[in-house]
């Protein structure tokens, strides 16, 4: 009974995802019918050069997030009790919470032509520092967006290996070599395939910075075409067309990142002890400093230069602003309610593909279970503009679109979040499952209790981190509110680009600094609740 | 048990749908955001002409111009707006094809520069998209098109995409109009001076007074804000020997508005002063009829271009996608 119940919540989750992208395409799809020519026009070479740059940009770009980020990862990992730790790992989360433009900025503010950086740089290579527009600009402001999230995300896979594998090693006398190939890699590269692909979405949909740092048109994505279509030459059939176009390449990327993993043979031992077993050398410890040093800098560089303009606005006069204040609440409610709903389907999702998984013991995994799995995942190539667009087509004659609003807010943004949910719970989740679940038959222990006794205890930390992603992410988006008529949804990140758009930049600036204490608050009352019972 | 919070909120949200109906006596506005943020026109716009009328005045914003017209189009004959206020001369020429807009009615007296006829839409602001400079960086600010075109490269400037913003078509349109067939040469020389391309004009400027670049595309009235709010006179616009090419916002009384009697008292309430006063200092944009008093000093010391330029919205909506692959592909190479 149990087995099917949260197969059919997976189910369930994986229908709800479904509408919110099926009904869009169906909203955008009956217009596009009356006028298909768009549909055959969209062809061209525009399209295959955009499509190019696309892909070519996101490679590059997950590359260069996701590689060092292993290596951030694993000295984190390695280092469970260096001062400044927490905060490091703190910061990662904010990133994610500002707007693209937000973060443009901050990277300008370090590395642009006015930049902090630009005297040391122009004195560097004895001209005029050019600032870093172009394709090397897409690239240092995707990694600042995404080396912290996938080394969180990495981190998260490190944390569920048994402390027993590593006591193991000691006792083996295992290098730094050694253990990472044997505990290390395995535990990483299951999740490699996951968080690549993530990272290569969000890089393949950026929209801002693409066209902020790119310096031209010749740095045009699908997604500035999708846009593009929508706008000016109201085009639904050229739009829908697009998306797929960008859908179906961004599967054919996933599907061969996937041939990199491997699947995690879980470790059915129970953890006995929870200190940690491990020497590191000197060298290795100079390494993985260095490592932590060069992150941290890379991360808190354009964070500092955010703060430093921040604080040239009237910080304590912006927040007693009521406008301000109302806009925190609802970016807060907004972003929490999306939270638990993306922490829910999460959830569910987990639990339906690990009893799909465990059902079929040997034998290759199913399309559903692949779905429940990584299917969730391709909400986040569909541009918010298509969804909110195509929601409005549909409902444009039967409901009032405007009140429809948070609740489109809320479900975009849930499922946007509902992949990097997934990431951080599903290891965990899976971790738990291969230890808990025959000793939980054997004694009959099931639903409430165990989930109150067994599954909550070892996984909060895990759903705590998922729920700060998917907030941190709820944060900073304003994707779909744009066309619905936005009075009734007025967020943090709206605010800013309002004031930005009418000569405010102190206040834009001071309001960006807001948004990440928000989201630096919301990572201390994530880890306060987070907290490991056993420790 | 997982999708219980989400069915709880629709519930929620359905309730809030069904608001009540409305009242006699009520006008609804669409128009972009900026005018109805806080330090915009429209909360003192609506408070002047509740003032008048005693209606309730409603505002429904959108992004801006572009999301505006398509939100009427996808609403189409359902639409809620009575009056939709915010689009510009690029956009009336599709806004008239969609048959959702009725002639206005009596309207006060027009000062926009070249005059103004159509019988549908009725202007309320306008301005001059410009070059502004920043006086500090940039010591030869150029001073035509031709200047800008040729001059050193290495003194940038940073410029809107036409395919998503209004004042990157307005500058596609500006060169067009001064080049003619030679734009596409002008665009390869201007490209070497341009720092970057954004999507729209609050990244541009953003990066403009981040001291990223010396110039960005905006607008004649840009310095006035500087100096009335900041104080300083820092940031100018380059006055152009070519002329410089005009934005003119409009508004236009929907067919579904024409039957309310509020929509010909607003568009009228619209070109008078008590609406005209209001728009100097809260959208940054010239006033399109008379105001009751003269306007801050600041707005004398403006560029004030002895030609202005302006294509006929029907040549914009023939040739705009013909003209942007062109820019496209003279700025890909």
């Amino acid at each position: 009974m149990r087995q099917s119940g949260s197969v059919l919540a997976a189910k369930l989750a994986l229908a709800f995802a479904a509408i919110v992208v099926g009904g869009a395409f169906l909203g955008l799809g009956i217009d596009a019918v009356r006028d298909p020519e768009g549909a055959v026009e969209a062809f061209d070479v525009y399209l295959l050069r955009a499509a190019g740059f696309t892909l070519w940009q996101a490679a590059l770009s997950a590359l260069l997030s996701v590689a060092p980020a292993i290596l951030v990862a694993r000295a984190l990992n390695r280092h469970p009790g260096f001062a400044g730790r927490r905060l490091l790992i703190r910061l990662f989360a904010i990133p994610l919470s500002l707007p693209a433009i937000v973060a443009a900025l901050g990277v300008i503010g370090l590395l642009g032509r006015a930049g902090y950086l630009a005297p040391v740089l122009s004195s560097l290579t004895g001209e005029r520092w050019p600032g870093i527009y172009g394709l090397s600009g897409i690239l240092i402001a995707h990694a600042f967006f995404n080396l912290p999230l996938a080394t969180r995300l990495f981190l998260q896979s490190l944390e569920t290996v048994p402390q027993d594998q590593w006591r193991l090693a000691s006792q083996l006398g295992m290098g730094p070599a050694a253990s990472f190939r044997l505990i290390e890699w395995p535990a990483m590269r299951a999740a490699l395939p996951g968080i690549a692909g993530l990272v290569f979405m969000l890089c393949v949909t950026s929209f801002t910075i693409v066209l902020t740092l790119g310096g031209g048109p010749s740095a045009t994505t699908l997604e500035v075409a999708i846009y593009q279509a929508l706008r000016f030459d109201f085009d639904p059939a050229r739009a829908v067309t697009l998306t797929i176009v960008q859908l179906l390449l961004t599967a054919a990327m996933v599907w061969l990142l996937s041939r990199l993993g491997a699947e995690l043979t879980g470790e059915a031992a129970l953890s006995v002890s929870s200190r940690r077993y491990q020497s590191i050398g000197p060298a290795e410890k100079v390494f993985n400093m260095v490592i932590l040093v060069l992150a941290a800098l890379f991360v808190a560089g354009p964070l500092l230069a955010i703060l430093v303009s921040g604080l040239q606005a009237d910080l304590a006069k912006l927040a007693a602003r009521a406008s301000v204040q109302r806009a925190a609440m609802t970016s807060v409610v907004l972003a929490s309610l999306a939270a638990l709903l993306a922490v829910g389907l999460a959830w569910a999702l987990a639990a339906g593909r690990q009893k799909l998984a465990s059902a079929r013991r040997s034998h290759a995994a199913g399309l559903l279970e692949r779905a429940m799995d990584n299917g969730a995942v391709f909400i986040l190539v569909i541009p918010p503009l298509v969804i909110g667009s195509g929601w409005f087509l549909l409902l444009r004659h039967t409901a009032d679109v405007f009140a429809l609003a948070p609740v489109m807010v809320v479900a975009v943004n849930a499922l946007m979040a509902l992949p990097f949910a997934l990431r951080a719970i599903r290891p965990a989740f899976d971790a738990a499952a291969v230890q808990n679940d025959r000793l939980c038959v054997q004694l009959g222990i099931e639903g409430w209790t165990r989930l109150r006794l067994i599954d909550w205890p070892v996984l909060r930390r895990a759903i705590f981190t998922a729920g700060l992603f998917a907030m941190a992410l709820s944060l900073g988006d304003l994707g779909v509110i744009a066309l619905f008529g936005s009075d009734t949804v007025q967020t943090l990140p709206y605010l800013l680009l309002s004031s930005m758009g009418s000569y405010r930049t102190a206040d834009a600036a001071g309001i960006a600094l807001l948004l990440g204490m928000l989201c630096f608050a919301l990572t201390l009352l994530s880890d306060m609740f987070g907290r490991e019972a056993r420790q | 048990m997982r999708v219980k919070p989400f069915l709880l909120l629709t519930a929620a949200m359905t309730a809030s749908c069904l608001a009540p109906a409305h009242a006699a006596g009520e006008l609804t506005i669409y128009t972009y955001e900026s005018f109805t943020a806080e330090w915009g026109p429209g909360p003192q716009v609506e408070k002047a002409f509740e003032a008048e009328c005693a209606c309730d005045l409603k505002f429904v914003a959108v992004a801006d111009g572009v999301a505006l017209l398509n939100r009427v189009k996808l609403e189409g004959e359902q639409t809620k707006a009575d009056i939709v206020l915010g689009l510009d001369t690029n956009l009336t020429a599709d806004a008239r094809a969609t048959g959702l807009f009725a002639p206005h009615g009596p309207i006060g007296e027009l000062t926009v520069p070249g005059g103004w006829k159509d019988d549908i839409f009725v202007p309320y602001d306008y301005s001059y998209f410009a070059v502004v400079y920043d006086t500090e960086t940039l010591k030869n600010p150029p001073k035509s098109l031709a200047d800008l075109v040729d001059g050193d490269p290495s003194e940038k400037i940073v410029i809107q995409d036409p395919r998503t913003s209004t004042p990157g078509l307005g500058l596609l349109l500006w060169v067009k109009q001064v080049y003619g067939d030679k734009a596409p040469e002008a665009w390869k020389k201007l490209k070497q001076r341009v720092l970057t391309v954004t999507p729209g004009w609050s990244e541009s400027y953003g990066l403009f007074t981040k001291g990223e670049a010396p110039m960005v595309l905006s607008y004649t009235t840009s310095p006035a804000y500087h100096m009335i709010e900041d104080k300083t006179e820092k940031y100018q616009a380059a006055e152009f020997a070519e002329g410089h090419y005009m934005q003119i916002e409009v508004a236009g009384v929907t067919t579904v508005g024409s039957k309310n009697p509020l929509s010909e008292e607003f568009m009228a309430f619209m070109t008078s002063p008590a609406f005209q006063d209001i728009i100097p200092q809260t959208n940054w944009m010239l006033p399109a009829g008379p105001t009751g008093k003269p306007l801050n000093p600041a707005f004398d010391k403006l560029v004030h271009p002895a030609k202005s330029l302006l294509m006929a919205p029907e040549e914009v909506k023939k040739f705009r996608k013909q003209w942007v692959d062109e820019w496209l592909s003279a700025m890909s190479q």
